[in-house]
């Protein structure tokens, strides 16, 4: 029992250490102990989305969760969305319908919409909404999110695996 | 003018910086972390007036981790206010903010120290180990406390009566003394704010060889702030680089100066090393500007065939405990846009501004608009019902017409000279947003009508709003040796998408495709005197800026080539990239500038004269009578703003602005108990627009009359989502209640307070 | 908004946590999903010495669906309940309730026991279990006991759980085959918190009367509550418009919310009313004329 903690958790399919207090959030560990910035912090207590990552393929906040809670879990955050300079069907149905302004919450929508369309993608457009109500945006008014979520079905519709 | 191509400018083109956003990849401040910083926070007053007696930082100090704590004492003797940047109305500068608490405090959330530790959690867990002690005094809770003066928030002013002072043209007296009709009416809209998803920060490095500081977290008004904070560390402004970086959306409250950019440099002076400040939700709640807190008596007076031949008011501006930068924007904006897009011959408006022990109050996008479209569109509303005559035939009446553009509207604003509205057709916009709407049809199937136990209702507002503020923008262009060109532009990007947008304008002017533009803004490094983003001002002022910049760029390629080509260079013409010399040499660019160097040239766009946009929204709403809930079915908003560069943007700030606008009425609310302690300081508690809360709201984008101000012919555009969402959906709300007599004159109309009007009501007719 | 420094502790074996409790008192705090504790941990409006984890411990999210009735344990979470097409059929009322907890995200990981330990007013799990007449299974250094939920719930965020004790199990009584139920909640926004929320169900006799009738409410009081005046009302009867109105004002009339930031008291009040109707009608099939 102690107030610091080494932890190593799986991300994005790599390993990870870093040497914590245990009151460091998952989110915080991932973007100032991993450098992994994509994941954004808005809120801290949980209500605005922006810091959703997967955990087990499911969406979680991370900044509900302290770092050290997951250990043994595999963790997937925006920059594990997509590889090198090619965009996934779901970011390009983003950038095609401009579902972001800047950025800022896109991250944790990003995820978001890709749990919910990897085990639902019939999802219609109240289920998206409903799901989305979760994540708050202060730019776009969600229609045009709403639009490229709907648009990245298709992507899903071939297999689990098709959204990536 | 410039004659443009127009293969990318009205194009709905994909976004450039879309991909960095897309992929995890942007750099907003708290991504910025240089080695060696140390992380600050900041003690804040928890009580709203008082006197600071004692600050005992001893046992803070001892927390292992924490390195300093700064308060008023080791900043000296002056402590340094922050100045105003715009709307400087008489009297507003006796309330300027120090940049920390020395004496008194005089709103919760006001700074009283800074502490810098290894890291957040530490400089945080020190905070709360410091032995604070204030002596309270009466809080100030609102105007109506303040007008008395019976406790002072600044003692030596002897008032909290900051500003009065009244504007108007006509007659206004005698109009009233002979109307054969008139009403007057009260009118509340509420404190709320932006909340953008990201919250402040500031990162500041001091480089002690070269004396030099460098600031990241910067937007906005970048070179107005850095030279502020020159003077108030008496450096020189060439000594300090102010840095943008991403960032997650300013709706006005963020980039204007705060304590904390003065508070986070001076700590990094001092104590020469790195020092990051994020600021958390609470904190931005408390710190952050607050707006649109106006109290309005409105009158009007008509004849009664509906023309309208005076307005006379009274604003009530609750400023918060200090005058900050954007000084008396909200209350002065809110009289001059109080009679709007109609022509009223007579108009006199008394504004009072009051400061409350409460969150200062800055600009928040539409500032002043979003009320007084309000109060004013209500009233008209009501006259109308009064007046037996339907709403838009009362409307088409006064609307300005096409062919009296421009219409002067004299001058409403102490600070700023007469002005007229551009050009416009403001019964087209009204005539569109009907058609868009459906109003005809869906008049016969819902006014006033009660449907499976909702009440519905149907709401119109006109508006005119302003945009293009000037003086000056200024850009420099750069071909560079790969071909490329450099745009670096002394506009802020907040997240409109202007990276792309002044792409598809360059590309345009210079016939080249939009890949090879790569734009650089707000930060001071860039360019040598930049203006910044506000009122609706980026497209007008950065875009022409832009036109210029590329005409010089191009000329300076002309000479590049002729020195090249040992010709004159009005013998080389341009065509597609490359350069063609009369002897038939020729170059592409790439390969000029790779052989002579970058070619560089500015450009500058200067306008005093404001651009009009104008519109009408229509809304659907239906009332659950039980709850008080209200449910927007459908809502229109339609705008002219001349021309638009990409549309697929301004369609997303179409919505982005009615969203948040609909959150403004029903939904956001900062409350005050009446120890002036906010009590909401929560997204948990402040209630945000979702997903789900305004799923119908459809734009329309009219580009019908060009502004003659600009060689875009562009008119500002981020704000006209909003103006009217106020007066549009209490106005639907109110004919959804006809048959209750309920009057929404008070926003927010959340469902307790709706409830509370049919309560209200139900009881009065018994 | 960063906690206050914690140790932190993952017991592997519920005897351990349990010793951890008892030994550390009120400066030891249980998370497991920690949706309802890290916001108050990030607030520091809770500042415990010592979090201990129980997110790992054994055999502490299975479902048993037999005779006894309902048996949850403390780790299930929301989303669990969300997907079982078995409890849907089992306890219907239990699954309709769960739909209306916050979000995508938070339902991933909140789980039921930190729900009932958690025992804010407005949330629908407390509401569920008072209005099941559940029962809440918790064992300490003292042992295993079973609290009521109605002896369980006794103040805004307070329950009867002893500083050493952890909830193992949510124990719904066996739901009858037929019965009819219904929950309606009014909420600002998806998601959030229930302004008031109504929970009940009755069994129709052969007379077409209800019997058993149980009604609950959330949010109008500091804990959930029982609406005995409105159940009242209901007994016995046949529900008609008149009746559901009746049992309504009975309701709206048995309450006393407190004035908050969200709405006034009398807000509540007529608002627990509203939804006492709307249930009544939903459950029992009638279509009141003003319903939309």
């Amino acid at each position: 029992m102690s107030a610091r903690k080494y932890v190593k958790l799986n991300v994005n399919g790599k390993p990870y250490e870093a040497n914590i207090e245990a009151r460091t959030t998952l989110a915080d560990c991932l973007r100032h102990n991993f450098k992994l910035t994509g994941t954004h912090v808005g809120c801290e207590h949980g209500v605005c989305g922006a810091c959703t990552v997967l955990v087990d393929g499911l969406a979680v906040r991370s900044c509900l969760i302290f770092a050290v809670q997951a250990e043994g879990m595999i963790i997937t955050t925006v920059e594990g969305l997509s590889s090198g300079n090619t965009l996934s069907p779901l970011q390009a149905a983003f950038r095609k319908h401009h579902a972001l302004q800047c950025g800022f919450c896109t991250a944790g929508i990003l995820t978001t919409t890709h749990a919910l369309l990897s085990n639902e993608p019939d999802a219609d457009a109240n289920r998206v909404r409903e799901v989305l109500s979760g994540n708050i945006c202060r730019c776009t008014g969600y229609v045009q999110i709403i639009d490229a979520v709907l648009d990245a079905r298709a992507a899903y519709k071939q297999g689990p695996e098709s959204g990536r | 003018m410039n004659v443009l191509r127009n293969a990318y400018i009205g194009q709905e083109v994909e976004r450039i910086e879309d991909f960095r956003f897309l992929t995890g990849r942007g750099t907003f401040v708290d991504d910025y972390e240089p080695a060696g910083v140390l992380h600050a926070a900041i003690l804040r007053s928890s009580v709203a007036h008082g006197r600071i007696v004692s600050i005992d930082s001893a046992t803070a100090l001892e927390i292992p981790g924490v390195h300093a704590i700064v308060t008023a004492a080791d900043i000296g003797e002056q402590i340094p206010t922050i100045p105003i940047r715009l709307a400087p109305i008489a009297g507003l500068e006796k309330y300027l903010q120090p940049v920390i608490a020395r004496e008194k405090v005089r709103y919760v959330g006001e700074p009283i120290a800074v502490i810098l530790a290894e890291s957040r959690a530490i400089a945080e867990d020190a905070a709360n180990a410091i032995d604070l002690s204030i002596d309270s005094f009466d809080p100030i809770p609102n105007w109506r406390t303040a007008e008395i003066d019976k406790t002072l928030l600044f003692e030596q002013n002897r008032t909290n009566v900051a500003a009065r002072y009244v504007v108007g043209f006509g007659d206004t007296d005698a109009v009233f003394a002979n109307s054969e009709y008139s009403r007057r009416e009260f009118f509340r809209a509420h404190r709320h704010t932006a909340v953008p998803m990201e919250t402040r920060g500031v990162v500041a490095e001091w480089d002690a060889a070269k004396e030099r500081l460098t600031v990241n977290g910067a937007t906005k008004v970048t070179f107005f702030n850095r030279r502020a904070l020159a003077a108030m560390l008496g450096m020189a402004e060439s000594a300090i680089d102010l840095i943008e970086l991403d960032v997650g959306g300013g709706f006005g409250v963020r980039g204007e100066f705060y304590p904390e950019d003065f508070l986070i440099p001076f700590a990094a002076r001092k104590f020469k090393r790195p020092i990051k400040w994020i600021e958390d939700r609470l904190e931005h709640f408390q710190a952050a500007n607050h707006s649109r807190e106006i109290d309005c008596e409105l009158e009007i007076a008509c004849r009664r065939d509906g023309t309208i031949l005076a307005l006379r008011g009274r604003i009530f501006a609750d400023m918060g405990a200090y005058t900050r930068t954007n000084s008396g924007v909200v209350p002065a904006k809110a009289a001059q846009f109080l009679h709007g897009p109609y022509r009223i011959p007579a108009v006199k408006i008394e504004v009072s501004a009051f400061m409350t022990s409460k969150t200062p109050v800055g600009t928040y996008r539409a500032p002043g608009r979003f009320e007084s479209n309000f109060f004013r569109e209500r009233l008209i509303d009501m006259a109308a019902r009064d007046l037996g005559i339907d709403p838009i035939d009362m409307r088409r009446r006064n609307l300005i017409a096409a062919t009296e553009m421009p219409y002067s509207i004299g001058k409403l604003v102490p600070y700023e000279n007469e002005t007229a509205y551009d050009t416009g057709d403001y019964q087209a916009a009204l005539d569109e947003c009907l058609r868009a709407f459906g109003w005809e049809e869906k008049k016969k199937m819902f006014q006033s009508r009660k449907i499976g136990g909702r009440y519905h209702g149907l709401g119109i507002a006109c508006f005119v709003e302003s945009g293009g503020a000037g003086p000056r923008e200024n850009v420099r262009m750069t071909l560079e040796a790969n071909g490329h060109v450099t745009i670096a532009v002394g506009s802020s990007v907040l997240g409109q998408g202007l990276e792309t947008v002044f792409a598809q304008i360059a590309a345009d002017a210079m016939s080249l495709p939009l890949e090879s533009f790569h734009v650089l803004h707000g930060s001071t490094t860039i360019v040598d005197e930049g203006f910044g983003t506000y009122h609706s001002r980026a497209v007008v002022m950065g875009g022409s800026a832009i036109l210029d910049g590329a005409k010089n760029l191009l000329l300076s390629i002309q000479n590049a080539a002729g020195l090249q080509f040992n010709c004159r260079p009005e013998d080389v013409t341009i065509q597609d990239g490359t350069v063609l010399g009369p002897d038939g040499h020729t170059s592409t660019f790439a390969a000029l500038a790779a052989a002579v160097g970058p070619v560089s040239a500015t450009g500058t766009f200067a306008n005093n004269k404001r651009t009009y946009s104008y519109g009408a929204h229509a809304a659907h709403v239906s009332v659950d009578p039980r709850t008080g809930h209200v449910a927007v079915l459908d809502y229109v908003a339609v705008e002219d703003i001349g021309r638009a560069i990409n549309p697929a943007l301004v369609h997303g700030q179409t919505f982005g602005a009615v969203v948040q606008g609909l959150g403004g009425v029903f939904l956001d609310h900062l409350i005050y108990d009446d120890n002036a302690q906010l009590l909401n300081a929560s997204l948990a508690d402040y209630l945000l627009p979702t997903a789900t809360d305004f799923p119908n709201i459809r734009g329309v984008t009219m580009q019908l009359h060009l502004s003659p101000s600009n060689p875009l012919g562009a008119k500002g555009a981020g704000e006209g989502g909003m103006v009217a969402v106020a007066a549009t959906a209490a106005n639907a709300v109110a004919a959804a209640l006809a048959e209750f007599n309920v009057q929404p004159n008070e926003l927010p109309l959340s469902p307790p307070s709706v409830w509370g009007l049919i309560q209200k009501s139900n009881t009065l007719r018994i | 908004m960063k906690a206050h420094r914690f140790d932190y502790v993952r017991p592997a074996r519920l005897e351990h946590a349990i010793e951890v409790l008892a030994e550390h008192g009120d400066q030891a705090k249980v998370i497991a999903g920690g949706q309802s504790l890290v916001p108050m941990l990030a607030f520091r409006l809770a500042t415990p010495r010592f979090l201990v984890d129980i997110g790992r411990l054994p055999d502490l999210n299975r479902v048993t669906i037999d005779d006894s009735g309902i048996r949850i344990g403390a780790l299930v979470r929301w989303r669990d309940i969300e997907c079982s097409a078995e409890l849907k059929l089992a306890h219907p009322l239990l699954v309709e309730a769960i739909r209306h907890v916050a979000h995508y995200q938070i339902r991933n990981r909140g789980t039921v026991g930190g729900s009932l330990a958690h025992a804010d007013p407005a949330a629908e799990l407390p509401g569920l279990a008072l209005t099941c007449g559940a029962e809440i299974l918790v064992v300490g250094q003292r042992g295993q006991r079973t609290i009521s939920a109605d002896e369980f719930f006794i103040g805004p965020l307070s329950t009867s759980l002893r500083q050493d004790e952890l909830i193992v199990e949510l124990h719904l009584p066996p739901w009858r085959v037929g019965r009819r139920w219904a929950f309606e909640e009014f909420s600002r926004r998806r998601g959030d918190f229930a302004l008031a929320g109504v929970a009940l169900f009755y069994d129709r006799q052969q007379n077409g009367h209800a019997g058993n009738v149980q009604i609950g409410a959330i949010g109008v009081a500091d804990t959930p509550i029982r609406l005995t005046a409105a159940e009242s009302v209901v007994q016995g009867k046949t529900i008609t418009e008149a009746i559901a109105r009746q049992a309504g004002a009975a309701a709206s009339e048995s309450v006393h919310p407190a004035d908050d930031i969200h709405a006034p008291g009398e807000y509540r009040r007529a608002l627990i009313g509203v939804l006492t109707e709307l249930a009544l009608a939903r459950a029992s099939g009638l279509s009141l004329q003003e319903h939309a």
